[in-house]
């Protein structure tokens, strides 16, 4: 552990903090990827499942003290359980009214969390420092590899399928004798699992937590990451949180103008390349390619054309 | 013990009555064809029976049990397969993940099974899967497409793909719906061809039809419907001949 505390010492802070924006960044836009990118249903509020996993994860540290990774596993898992319940009855509604109904969630949660005792109202919390030998840093991209290794292998198994049918077309899902409702709500659960996780990260990074930093636009900047990588892709997600949440710092120069710029990325953006940057790039295939072997599917085309 | 029965199923939409009290059995192993003119009720058959609607009266049950008032997804899995007459692949899916999306009900791990994606077990099932969702594309010749995405199939192989799909939940009983709309006459013989094939493995088929030579050439029987009614059922034969089935199509006058 004396090691991982020297190459965190080794490396510039201000780069360092870079750095871990981009992490939490990414297992929260992977969360949102789950739901909206994968799913198709399109979520205006899930900054409110982070704020839960925010709130529950420094709530544990206080009260509980229990250790930071059993933290995290059960702030995402309350995270998901609210997603489930409150998925339940909206994910019968499509398009513009579950957006909508995603939305007035997430200010409820604001509202309450900014009424709440426990919470410390509109003051917010004070986060102490979790209890891990392992440095904040490598913690948050430990979770964020993981985050990724789990929704590609979730993307390419039975159940991704499930969910990439009910996107693509839910009465031909149904057909297919998928139960359209449960996968909806599991998905639902996942990608607030990973923003509840995420959020206990941002907690324990920033040490403070004010139910105001959760609203609408922090909710529309997720968004924003995965739009601009690509709606579905998660190389396209990764690159767009990464890019997002580096950018304030890259455009710190432009002062009060850097959100003109920033506007400005996502309507070319949409005129240009409404898919996302990476969105429907076969990565597989392409790094195949480089290193001189055939993409797997033309090796599998030829074995079929043969027999 | 037929396969499917309609007992007296009955469906309203506000004061249209869509389908009129019709009885139909469907037996185990034949090719059972439903035409009738545009709006006769049809396509509302089939979206009954596949359970994306309830009839308003009477009951409809496969193999033996009662379907009707299940939901769609639970009628699939019972082992009703079907096709769309409007084309709904999965269209920026690629060909093979259609059909494996149609073995849905084949597979058995879930989100536990992403979880351990690399896992031997979990491997095996995806690739006895595979397997299969390759066999049902090489019932309809499609095999050789397995890597294209499903928008970028010509028109018939999109048909194709849409059968190939149904076939891979292993129904007892596969719906088509228009199977053969806006192909031409080659594709329609190869088409006719395959339906044969997918009988011969013991796949009892419904089809709805508009193309006579079509549905003369391929059913066992034949079933017409006219404003929701059921106004004949019979061989082909019979049903050429039937003045009823002329004056549906033809009008009164037609028969001489």
């Amino acid at each position: 552990m004396g090691a991982l505390q020297s190459i965190v010492a080794m490396v510039d802070p201000y780069v360092l903090q870079i750095l871990v924006n981009i992490g939490i960044a990414i297992v929260l836009a992977l969360g949102l990827n789950v739901i909206t990118g994968i799913t198709g249903q399109l979520s205006l509020g899930h900054a409110a499942f982070m704020s839960i996993g925010a709130f529950t994860s420094a709530l544990i540290t206080i009260k509980l003290g229990l250790p930071f990774g059993l933290n995290l596993l059960l702030s995402g898992i309350i995270a998901a359980a609210i997603g489930a319940a409150i998925g339940y009855p909206i994910l019968r509604l499509t398009g513009d009214y579950l957006a909508i109904c995603t939305l007035g969630f997430a200010e409820i949660v604001k509202v309450v969390f900014l009424n709440l005792d426990i919470t410390n109202r509109a003051l917010g919390l004070t986060v102490p420092p979790p209890k891990s030998p392992i440095p904040m840093p490598f913690y948050v991209w430990g979770v964020a590899i993981l985050s990724i290794v789990f929704v590609c292998f979730m993307k390419e198994s039975r159940f991704g399928r499930a969910l990439k049918a009910i996107r693509d077309d839910e009465i031909a899902a149904e057909a297919m004798g998928i139960n359209i409702t449960r996968y909806k709500i599991q998905s639902f659960a996942i990608g607030s699992f990973l923003a509840g996780v995420g959020g206990g990260l941002y907690a324990h990074f920033l040490n403070y937590i004010n139910p105001s930093d959760f609203g609408f636009l922090k909710s529309v900047d997720i968004l924003s990451m995965m739009v601009l990588g690509g709606l579905g892709s998660i190389a396209g997600t990764v690159f767009g949180a990464s890019v997002l949440a580096a950018a304030p710092e890259f455009l710190r120069f432009m002062a009060q103008y850097r959100m003109l710029v920033y506007g400005g990325l996502l309507v070319f953006m949409m005129v240009f390349r409404p898919n996302g940057l990476l969105g429907g790039v076969n990565f597989t295939d392409l790094v195949l390619r480089a290193i001189g072997r055939k993409p797997a599917t033309a090796e599998i085309n030829e074995r079929h054309n043969k027999g | 013990m037929s396969l499917l029965k309609l007992d007296n199923v009955t469906i309203r939409f506000g004061g249209l009555v869509a389908v009129d009290s019709v009885n139909l059995t469907v037996e185990k192993g034949e090719i059972l064809s439903l035409i009738g003119p545009n709006g006769a009720g049809k396509s509302t058959m089939f979206n009954l029976i596949t359970g994306i609607y309830t009839p308003t009266e009477g009951t409809i049950s496969f193999n033996g049990k009662q379907i009707s008032g299940n939901k769609t997804h639970t009628i699939a899995a019972a082992g009703i397969g079907r096709t769309f007459q409007n084309i709904r692949l999965f269209a920026e899916q690629s060909v093979l993940d259609n059909v494996l999306i149609g073995a849905h009900t084949r597979g058995t791990w879930d989100l536990t099974g992403s979880l351990m994606k690399l896992a031997p077990w979990v491997r095996k099932e995806e690739g006895e899967l595979t397997e299969w969702a390759i066999e049902c594309l090489k019932q309809v010749d499609l095999a050789h497409r397995a890597y294209e995405m499903a928008v970028n199939l010509p028109y018939g192989e999109q048909r194709r793909l849409e059968i190939a799909r149904a076939l891979a939940l292993k129904p007892d009983l596969i719906l088509l719906d228009e199977p053969a709309a806006g192909m031409n006459p080659q594709e329609k013989q190869v088409l006719l061809e395959m339906v044969k094939k997918i009988r011969a493995t013991g796949v009892t088929v419904f089809l709805v039809e508009h193309d006579m030579k079509f549905v003369m050439g391929l059913s066992d029987r034949i079933a017409v419907l006219d404003y929701g009614v059921k106004i004949a059922e019979g061989k082909p034969e019979d049903i050429r001949t039937n003045p009823q089935v002329i004056e549906a199509y033809l009008g009164k006058g037609a028969v001489h």
